[in-house]
């Protein structure tokens, strides 16, 4: 699994940073940073899902 | 539906299609079926009441109008029967939220730092510290006598002044005042020729921002810092900007989340078996709490119509009003799944509670950590409660609506 995060579309709702910070951080102005390049460790693939299931403003996608 | 509508003004409506009337009593204590029954046969309602106005109520509609800002300009934000004069754009009456793109980012920008989620979480303290205090009050009226306790004026409402005063070092005991102007600009807009221009909340902040001011504003609250800081342009804020942020950060923060805590204390009341998963499973809590701003969104803004368009195939004139009804968003069964029950474990929750777009609330992340820790609170401290009567809870009018009357009775508190 991957994840593709469009920072452009980022409102900074921290729905993402909230529920997996393993996978996201925060930059100083509340805009999401993405933490993981490449394939997302097996044991954070649910989290990654919930990310993508749970951004208002559709910036996260996941691909299996 | 309630017994209890209070007196009102407004006209009657007839039909919420074509003669809505958001700030009428009914429409308080029964939003939720207006809005499905508008979106199931209309769904974009109008009302020739504030000057024309429309009420878009699928998801699609709203998501649409938020996204727009060159057709939909945030000059106007809270519907009236007049609207802000043209001149007051791109800045608006208090920016950011009341600003246009391309003025908006730099306004914007200021605000972010102070309420990015790493800088919001040293507040938590506070927050719990203060939620506890009240607590104690709640909890020696109880014992003193009786079981009901209004968890809407004696818990709910204090929570976020308390904050918001201290973060912009404001006096603890001018709450009532806040509550007061808030209640006039956001309840009842428009009502209010008669008071005395002393009493406001215009003469109010701009005593305490000259103070502030003479003082050197040297200190570490906000409103210093917006006297101190520098703009995206390398100038101080101008007099009116500061004094529309200020406003803008005292009203904002204080009606919606009062508003998100009594909603969800309305519905545990009413669900022990969401009391009793909260209770047993801390690792549901995340998700519940975007169910109660899913469910109970409190905030619906508006727009004014920059130019003639359309809405959902509907003709919008320019300077015509729009509401975005987040709530109705919210609840719109093509953009979730059992969109009109409350699941609490829900894992799939694009809500819009707060907002969609670049006006995102600046706040969610203190507004989430209040809602969180005054639940947890509650719940700690009042593990079993209910509506002490249905027909006394009492929602608030107007664009940002929660339960203004809460009366609950504690069940199995102190009377061992």
């Amino acid at each position: 699994m991957r994840i593709a995060y469009d920072r452009d579309a980022c409102q900074g709702h921290n729905r993402c940073y909230q529920l997996a910070p393993e996978l996201f951080d925060v930059d100083e102005e509340g805009y999401a940073v993405l933490l993981v390049t490449g394939e997302v460790p097996a044991e954070l693939e649910e989290k990654a899902q919930l990310c993508a299931d749970n951004c208002p403003e559709f910036a996260i996608e996941v691909e299996a | 539906m309630t017994d209890t509508v209070p007196e009102t003004k407004r006209p009657p409506v007839e039909d919420w299609a074509t003669d809505f009337d958001h700030t009428h009593p009914d429409y308080a204590a029964n939003a939720p079926e207006i809005w499905d029954d508008l979106r199931e046969r209309c769904p974009v309602a109008h009302t020739e009441r504030f000057g024309g106005a429309w009420l878009p109520t699928k998801a699609a509609d709203v998501r649409a109008i938020a996204e727009d800002t060159d057709r939909f300009t945030s000059r106007g934000i809270i519907i009236n029967d007049f609207r802000p004069e043209l001149d007051i754009a791109p800045r608006g009456y208090a920016p950011p939220i009341t600003s246009d793109p391309p003025f908006h980012a730099g306004a914007r920008r200021l605000l972010l730092p102070p309420f990015a989620p790493k800088q919001i979480e040293a507040w938590e303290p506070m927050a719990r510290a203060c939620c506890r205090e009240l607590l104690d009050e709640v909890e020696a009226e109880l014992a003193a006598g009786g079981d009901v306790v209004d968890a809407a004026t004696a818990y709910a409402q204090d929570i976020p002044v308390r904050v918001i005063a201290a973060m912009l070092g404001l006096p603890q005991e001018d709450g009532d005042k806040f509550r007061m102007f808030i209640h006039r600009i956001l309840e009842t807009p428009g009502q209010h020729d008669d008071i005395d221009p002393s009493e406001t909340l215009v003469a109010y902040l701009s005593e305490k921002i000259r103070e502030r001011r003479e003082s050197g504003a040297d200190g570490d609250d906000l409103i210093s810092y917006l006297l101190t800081v520098e703009g995206t342009d390398g100038n101080r804020l101008s007099d009116e900007h500061v004094f529309g942020t200020i406003a803008l950060l005292l009203i904002a923060g204080i009606d919606t989340t009062w508003s998100a805590i009594g909603a969800s204390l309305w519905h545990l009341a009413q669900h022990p078996d969401d009391r009793r998963r909260w209770v047993e499973d801390p690792d549901v809590r995340i998700f519940a709490i975007e169910e109660f701003l899913r469910f109970y969104a409190p905030v619906t803004m508006a727009r004014l119509a920059a130019e003639d368009t359309e809405v959902g195939g509907c003709p919008v004139k320019k300077e015509d009003w729009l509401l975005l009804s987040f709530p109705s968003y919210n609840r719109d069964p093509e953009a979730f799944e059992q969109a009109d029950e409350f699941v609490i474990d829900r894992a799939r929750n694009r809500h819009s509670a707060f907002g969609l777009g670049i006006h995102r609330c600046l706040g969610s992340n203190l507004a989430r950590l209040e809602l969180t820790v005054a639940i947890e609170e509650w719940m700690a401290r009042f593990p079993d409660f209910e509506l002490a009567d249905p027909g006394t809870v009492r929602w608030s009018t107007g664009q940002v609506r929660g339960p203004r009357c809460l009366p609950v009775r504690v069940l199995g508190h102190g009377a061992a």
